[in-house]
């Protein structure tokens, strides 16, 4: 029978949540890493037991811990990471150059296919892989090529957030690096692309700006990797030609600002996020948590309110804190910063809480389990 | 044999108790002790210093027989009572943050 496991990175820890494929009864695990950030945690979909989780702390720095047992176990693994060769130097808040530092590991995505391959998107943005189960990590460079001299990190810290393997092409990577834009590769993370015509950020004159627009977030369905969705610091954008151009889909959002963006398992043209009043006031419009849905690929959005609280509510819902299941019925899930992860089996009809009183919520993942 | 007094979250990562004993070759340093702390126990490398910098992490302090000793260069041999064993070497989580 299958069953589902919840990865949940928090401010002060991990906890992994599992259910039997009904995801009407959930164990919530003790703390993993207790008192640790945890960027994120990830499943490797070649081996859904090998699992990788981003520690670090203000004090001891940045870990990588790994588990080949579905969590019940762990060991530290490789938390080198030094930038390849000069690293040169990056825009600053006052205009002037400012040296490359790392500062920590905000997204971990093991590779389709090759088992003991894995990304690590890190801050001072930059993507590393390690080719050895993590045990030691070199940095694909060339991302930096792509005009970083021109990219400034925004409030967040300069970070790259978010990683997507195209299924069909080992050698596209798709990346969004906060403030500073989408990138793609098509040679396996040797040369990067800025791909963000089309996207229009108040903030920025030039509107032909190839860098410096604020991507919260991106999405992708595998049966289409040439449709990609991005949650951006304002606007919902699609692009269908792998990044080439993007279209504005906000449609009849309330808001058009918001952090995570999700593809339904099953259906590409249905995607989800979660919008949030402003760039000022980081919490739903109204007091009110809703999930909008788009079964039409944008423009055309649903509020989804069953089981979400629906007065007083004022969390947030961070970029990576949405996720999907691949079970029949597809499963949604995402956590927030007031601590509670909630889950729908029925594709977002309906809502429940299943886990209420965490630290603040940072990343959520989901592992459908055979 | 030099003693060397962990904060917790180290101890949980090195998975020992509040302290270690270390043998150390030749002078003790800051820098001899971290050396072999990190050998003795592979979890802590980067924890203490920085990979890059090889510089003590902003938020660690190092205090020895009194002494706040986290200003020090690392090349500072250690007080004689934390060489002979009689003190511990404390690495220490500054007090910052929530």
């Amino acid at each position: 029978m299958s069953s589902v496991r919840v990865l949940v990175g928090t401010h002060k820890g991990a906890f992994i949540l599992t259910s039997d494929s009904k995801r009407k009864k959930w164990e919530v695990s003790e703390p993993l890493f207790a008192g640790w950030e945890i960027y994120h945690m990830n499943g490797s979909p070649m081996n859904p037991n090998r699992l990788y989780a981003s520690q670090s702390t203000g004090w001891f720095g940045q870990m990588i811990q790994r588990s080949d047992d579905g969590g019940k176990t762990w060991e530290p693994v490789g938390n080198k990471f030094t930038y390849e060769g000069v690293p040169g130097t990056h825009l600053w808040y006052d205009g002037t150059q400012h040296p490359w530092e790392f500062k920590r590991v905000w997204r971990l995505e093991p590779s389709l296919t090759e088992a003991d391959t894995v990304y690590a998107g890190v801050e001072d943005a930059a993507m590393f892989r390690s080719t050895d189960g993590g045990q030691t990590w070199n940095e694909l460079a060339g991302l930096r090529e792509a005009k970083g001299h021109l990219w400034q990190p925004g409030a967040g810290g300069m970070c790259l957030h978010t990683i997507i393997l195209d299924p069909d092409n080992p050698q596209r990577i798709f990346i969004a690096i906060s403030a500073a834009g989408a990138f793609r590769t098509e040679d396996g993370g040797k040369s990067w692309k800025p791909i963000n015509q089309g996207l229009q950020s108040g903030e920025i004159p030039d509107t032909s700006a190839e860098v410096g627009h604020c991507v919260h977030n991106l999405a992708m369905h595998p049966s289409n990797p040439n449709v990609l969705f991005m949650q951006k610091h304002w606007d919902v954008m699609r692009s269908e030609n792998a990044g080439d151009s993007w279209k504005e889909i906000s449609g009849n959002l309330p808001s058009d600002f918001g952090f995570p963006i999700a593809v339904h398992a099953h259906e590409p043209n249905t995607i989800y996020v979660v919008p949030i009043k402003s760039d000022s006031e980081h919490f739903p419009p109204n007091g009110k948590l809703r999930v909008y849905r788009s079964r039409t690929g944008g423009n055309k959005w649903e509020a989804l309110t069953k089981g979400l609280p629906q007065s007083d509510c004022y969390v947030n819902v961070l970029r990576s804190a949405l996720a999907v299941d691949t079970l029949d019925s597809c499963g949604i899930y995402f956590g927030t910063t007031g601590g509670q992860v909630y889950a729908s089996s029925d594709s977002g009809d309906s809502w429940m809480p299943i886990a209420s009183n965490l630290p603040a919520v940072l990343s959520v993942e989901v592992q459908t389990l055979p | 044999m030099i003693r060397v007094q962990l904060p917790y979250h180290l101890q949980t990562l090195a998975r020992v108790g509040r302290e270690v004993e270390l043998q150390i070759e030749g002078v003790a340093t800051l820098s001899s002790v971290i050396d072999a702390l990190e050998t003795q126990y592979p979890a802590l490398r980067g924890t203490v210093r920085d990979y890059v910098t090889g510089q003590r992490r902003d938020f660690i302090r190092f205090f020895a027989c009194g002494q706040d000793m986290s200003l020090e260069p690392l090349n500072t041999p250690l007080p004689v009572g934390v060489v002979r064993g009689s003190e511990p070497f404390r690495i220490v989580g500054a007090m910052a943050g929530g």
